[in-house]
């Protein structure tokens, strides 16, 4: 995917901060200062952030429902931890972004390098282009939905949420997966230990189109297939020892 | 930890500006090697017959001058040197396996870094924009330079241990990540007849390297072969006479991004690096796969060089990823 820089996000209306001239540490510290007084009811929700430069930890750590566009590509972690708020990069994100995202909504509106969304708790992690190896590492409830392919070992040790897939998916897709569910609509590289095909049923069509809907991605719930835990792994067996 | 980086100029023009495009860049990698750190960059290319020699010391009073002097009435060549601090450019035409001889038992407390026709290493321990003005680097020109900021975790912080290492001619690799097979492979490559400088790990890649070089191997198969038999974790770019490679190891858990726009090609293990770039918000971006070897303009690699990189990779066999994380 071809993601540059764009400018999004009724910049206008929103605060704006430098990062170049600001410091990514001044930048934190106005955004939290900013939930603080969401809290009382302020009004000043709408931010949007200028020259990221590939800075770590930008928007990390939001518990309130501001909305934040980064107008640039971001390094490591960005919006880690969020709560409530709406973090997009208009760019594309270093590795672990939306990490331990707790709930909110997180939008990338390029790429994501490796562990997207890992150990997510709740919320929406949207990548709107490709995301890296080991997307989804260690989920524990988020949803995240990738409008483009995954690189390997995505979902591993996934426990709770959904992945969703648009495009393909690289070799060991949900290795020592627990209770996940992992949509694919291109192929699968190969599976990991533990992983398998699971039927379609109407339900979980209808939960696909849900949140293919609140991420915004035109794809046809028909085309997916769904993959997930076989419980041999997680259960710990003599019989398999040997697997471990 | 450690951060690599590499820019590639495409476009002429900028040439001039190479050191000055590529401090920042080395400089923003400091957090992830503030030990140490190289350089290696390709300019300047000495008359065929003739052999540039990057030399080291650690006094930086060192008479390099007597040196290059005895060196060349002994093996009755011309020899020309310039010092940069503790390290010297040794430009001769005598035969450079002589001179390697020669230095070896005339001058042991000299280190011979890298050798070649344009390449010039320069690497030193202290915090790399400190590193990076002792051998006045900023108004460096050229077409590409490799950098590489250490934070030693396999071996001493050391000048012998600091990146690049050489590979052969005009050839040198940085490195992040760490190996575990490497006393073997050390010992391996020793009863080969391949000398060490120092006990880092890095060293036993680049001399990995150098050995399957000197046996033929043409560099894509050089670093296709280190994915079967190097273990552990990297990712390396490997210097060129014409440019630059990439390699990830397998698995890939060392960070790598790259990027280029009609201007560059640059490669860093984060993208903060290459955001110092001019034009880096409208580059086309990306992460170099698992296995799969990277370049640009490296005709020594057998590989045609090409502007646009799905043509440009070479997928190597990929080792499944799966079942060695339990």
């Amino acid at each position: 995917m071809n993601a540059q820089v764009e400018s999004g996000g009724a910049a206008s209306s929103a605060n704006t901060l430098d990062l170049q001239a600001q410091g990514l540490r001044e930048v934190n510290r106005t955004l939290h200062q900013a939930c603080a007084q969401a809290v009382d009811g302020g009004n000043r929700t709408h931010w949007s952030v200028t020259h990221p430069l590939g800075q770590h930890a930008i928007a990390c750590g939001l518990d309130q429902a501001l909305a934040v566009d980064i107008q640039g590509h971001v390094g490591f972690y960005c919006a880690g931890m969020n709560q409530h708020a709406e973090v997009t990069v208009h760019g594309h994100a270093g590795v672990g972004v939306a990490e331990n995202m707790m709930s909110g909504l997180v939008r990338v509106k390029g790429n994501a390098s490796q562990s997207a969304g890992a150990t997510g708790h709740g919320g929406l992690l949207v990548i709107e282009g490709d995301a890296s190896s080991r997307c989804g590492i260690s989920m524990k409830g988020i949803d995240i939905v990738v409008g483009g392919s995954v690189g390997h070992m995505s979902g591993f040790m996934a426990q709770l949420g959904h992945l969703v897939i648009c495009g393909d998916a690289g070799e060991a897709l949900g290795d020592s997966i627990y209770e996940a569910k992992l949509y694919v609509r291109g192929s699968v590289e190969s599976l990991g230990a533990d992983c398998i095909e699971k039927p379609m049923s109407d339900e979980h069509r209808a939960t696909l189109a849900e949140l293919l809907r609140r991420a915004d991605i035109d794809a046809d719930p028909a085309e997916f297939r769904r993959y997930g835990s076989a419980r041999k792994l997680y259960h710990f067996d003599i019989d398999k020892a040997a697997d471990y | 930890m450690c951060g690599i980086v590499g820019l590639f100029l495409k476009n002429e023009a900028l040439h001039a500006q190479l050191g000055a495009l590529f401090k920042p860049m080395l400089v923003e990698m400091t957090s992830r090697g503030p030990d140490s750190a190289g350089v290696a960059i390709y300019r300047d290319p000495v008359a065929d017959h003739e052999t540039k020699f990057s030399l080291a010391h650690d006094d930086p009073a060192h008479d390099w001058d007597s040196l290059t002097q005895a060196l060349a009435d002994a093996l009755r060549g011309q020899a020309s040197v310039t010092q940069r601090d503790t390290t010297a450019l040794l430009i001769t035409d005598s035969d450079e396996t002589q001179v390697r001889h020669w230095l070896a038992e005339h001058a042991p407390a000299v280190r011979l870094v890298g050798s070649g026709q344009s390449v010039e290493i320069y690497k030193e321990t202290g915090l790399p924009e400190a590193v990076y003005r002792r051998f006045d680097l900023e108004g460096a020109a050229g077409q590409h330079m490799i950098g590489h900021t250490r934070m030693a975790t396999e071996s001493a912080v050391t000048t012998a241990g600091s990146h690049p290492f050489a590979t052969g001619a005009d050839l040198c690799l940085v490195h992040n990540g760490s190996l575990s097979n490497h006393n073997r492979l050390r010992e391996q490559l020793k009863r080969k007849g391949v000398t060490f400088g120092s006990e880092n790990d890095s060293e036993v890649a680049a001399a990995y390297l150098t050995w399957k070089l000197r046996n033929g191997v043409p560099l894509k198969q050089a670093l296709q072969d280190a994915l079967e038999e190097l273990d552990g974790f990297f990712t390396f770019c490997v210097g060129t006479r014409d440019g630059f490679a990439v390699l990830r190891d397998p698995i890939a858990c060392k960070h790598a991004v790259l990027a280029e726009t009609d201007d560059w090609v640059a490669m860093a293990t984060e993208y903060r690096a290459i955001a110092t770039l001019p034009g880096s918000d409208r580059a086309r971006i990306w992460e170099p796969k698992p296995a799969t070897v990277y370049s640009w303009g490296a005709q020594g690699l057998d590989i045609e060089a090409t502007d646009a990189p799905p043509s440009t990779v070479v997928p190597a066999r990929r080792r499944a990823a799966a079942g060695g994380l339990h």
